[in-house]
């Protein structure tokens, strides 16, 4: 009896968490929430969720993050060349763009990664990343953003965007990316 | 770990076989954490007879059968049949052991004290001189057998070849399996591992005191680079550079009183000197380009580094006081990762020469440069206390893997971990 009563209570508490359990996060490419309006409470609302959604759950989305001016369109990575951190032409938009979200309203701040490809020593790739980060942060600042609203750090080779280990996989890796605080 | 037959003084050499195995041949020695694979030998072996300890059964370890796989992995020792009752005390009919290819024999006891330690003791004859190469007494918890054991292969090996064995130190590592990193410790046969950090971010870059007693290490666990420092006994770890960027590359001065490290808090990678409570902070290094990766050299007065303000990554040097830093490398468009010998005259690191990144050594008297490595996805070198060998990451068969090889490249170990990739390997200092 009382391992019935222990199993009971235990799948109760899964079916609680796994109602609660799906946040949704805010990015750019934030997954398409379905706005079609659901019937409020009743008898009806379970029908489609099953046991798994809790008639009473409410999912907290988080809409003060989402930046009208940044949204969307200017993308968020920067690539390099092999061993260089060399801010390529193509990518001028990109930065001017974020450089005028970001003077706009001071109190954004944005971290900006480096990262490189897998050939070579951690430590050096580190400090390429580094540099990689520094050269767009650099630039958003001359372009009007304050020292203060950016951090460059970096993550060398240590996380790579895509496996893989011909040119097409290194030039995806050799990357910044920008991302918000 | 080979010195040339002429330089020998101990006369247990003299009889060496030269050639005994042809160079190149493969074997297994030693399972469990780690599979270690030797590659080529020696020009010349000493055969040695190990026999099993009197009552090491009842500890719990095969002393012995360390003590023999430690002398064989080194490559120097090759080991003949030792079957029979022997220890310490015995008194080994030297014909006999002549006769079945001895040049030396070690034999030894392992009795339970009445406060749970165990006395082990060995002795270590010099079959072809009929002499008593003398022995030693240790008493240990069971925790450390295997340290007693490790500690008469390096007494042996010491004895046998008149360089100090390391058999008894430790090596630290980190794996990977999928997004679980650890940072582990290990003895130097891949045997008796530690976890002394897991994390679910990065960690590259330990090293340890020069007491053997903490590791600093980068760590990504808060989303970027951060220095961390670890008494390894007790799991104690504070944060000791923590600026805004990048912080890395911890180097620990030859005294244990300074810490060397790469921070970009002021806009680009460039080195600086801490206390290793994080005060004193200092830099030494003033470029526009990027300076990392530094090292001291075992009188503490120089720190080589690793800089591309040429253009291409080179290798410098610069004094710890303060000077101009002069560019050590010249040959090739990409060298890093200084690691410097004990004594101070060789320097191994990575070169890269098209798409092969491998080990090489420069003496850095007299400006020769060699190859030392058969891969070609070359990281990390660095040196065993006694100088005789070099412990570097690489990869093979599609796995990051650990390398030992001796500084002429001859004999080499592969360290394996099935499904698991190991980097970052660097060798503890003596005195554990």
């Amino acid at each position: 009896m009382n391992h019935f009563r222990t199993s009971l209570c235990a799948a109760l508490i899964c079916a609680g968490l796994a109602g609660c359990g799906s946040s949704v996060k805010l990015d750019d490419a934030a997954p398409v929430v379905d706005a079609k309006p659901t019937p409020a409470g009743g008898a009806g609302a379970g029908a489609k969720g099953g046991a798994s959604t809790a008639q009473s759950a409410v999912t907290t989305v988080d809409a003060s993050k989402i930046d009208p001016t940044a949204a969307g369109n200017l993308g968020r990575v920067v690539y390099f060349d092999f061993d260089s951190y060399v801010l390529k032409d193509e990518f001028r938009p990109l930065i001017e763009g974020y450089a005028r979200v970001l003077s706009a309203s001071k109190s954004k701040k944005m971290v900006i990664e480096g990262h490189t490809d897998e050939r070579g020593g951690r430590e050096y790739n580190l400090a390429l990343g580094q540099r990689r980060a520094e050269a767009v942060a650099k630039s958003l600042v001359l372009l009007g953003a304050s020292d203060s609203q950016i951090e460059a750090v970096s993550f060398g080779k240590e996380r790579p965007a895509v496996d893989g280990h011909d040119e097409a996989a290194w030039a995806k890796n050799r990357r910044a990316e920008l991302k918000d605080r | 770990m080979l010195i040339p037959p002429e330089t020998q003084q101990c006369p247990a050499r003299r009889r060496w076989l030269v050639g005994a195995l042809a160079a190149g041949a493969l074997h297994t020695a030693a399972r469990a954490q780690f599979r270690v694979e030797i590659s080529g030998v020696g020009a010349t072996q000493l055969p040695v007879g190990v026999a099993k300890f009197r009552e090491e059964d009842k500890s719990g370890q095969s002393i012995s059968g360390i003590v023999r796989a430690d002398l064989e992995r080194s490559g120097v020792f090759r080991i003949v049949d030792s079957s029979g009752d022997f220890d310490e005390t015995s008194r080994p009919n030297y014909t006999e052991w002549r006769g079945r290819g001895a040049d030396a024999l070690v034999a030894g006891s392992a009795a339970r004290l009445a406060d749970g330690r165990f006395d082990v003791r060995y002795k270590l004859w010099d079959v072809v001189k009929g002499s008593d190469l003398g022995g030693q007494a240790l008493a240990v918890l069971a925790a450390d057998l295997r340290l007693a054991a490790h500690r008469i292969a390096d007494a042996v090996y010491e004895k046998l070849t008149g360089d100090k064995g390391v058999f008894s130190t430790r090596i630290a590592y980190v794996t990977r399996v999928a997004n679980r990193y650890t940072l582990r410790i290990t003895d130097a046969d891949g045997e008796g591992g530690q976890v002394a950090l897991n994390s679910t971010q990065p960690i590259i870059s330990p090293a340890w005191s020069p007491d053997g007693r903490s590791l600093a290490y980068v760590s990504f666990e808060s989303g970027k680079a951060v220095v961390w420092a670890q008494d390894v006994a007790t799991g104690d770890r504070r944060a000791i550079a923590n600026f805004r960027g990048s912080n890395s590359a911890p180097a620990w001065s030859p005294d244990g009183g300074t810490l060397a490290v790469t921070l970009s808090r002021d806009g680009i990678s460039q080195i600086y000197l801490m206390d290793p409570s994080g005060g004193n902070l200092r830099r030494i290094t003033q470029s526009s380009a990027i300076d990392t990766e530094p090292t001291f050299t075992p009188d503490g007065k120089t720190i080589y580094f690793v800089s591309d303000r040429g253009g291409s990554p080179q290798i410098y040097r610069v004094p710890t006081a303060g000077g101009n830093p002069e560019r050590v490398t010249f040959s090739g468009g990409y060298n890093i990762s200084p690691a410097l010998s004990p004594d101070g005259r060789t320097m191994a690191y990575i070169n890269r020469n098209g798409n092969e990144f491998k080990v090489m050594t420069l003496d850095l008297n007299g400006g020769a440069l060699r190859s030392v490595s058969d891969t070609v996805d070359d990281e990390s070198p660095s040196f065993a206390p006694n100088g005789k060998l070099i412990i570097y990451a690489t990869r093979s068969q599609g796995r990051d893997v650990l390398m030992t090889t001796t500084l002429d490249g001859r004999i080499r170990t592969r360290l394996l971990a099935s499904g698991v990739d190991v980097r970052e390997p660097i060798w503890g200092p003596f005195g554990r």
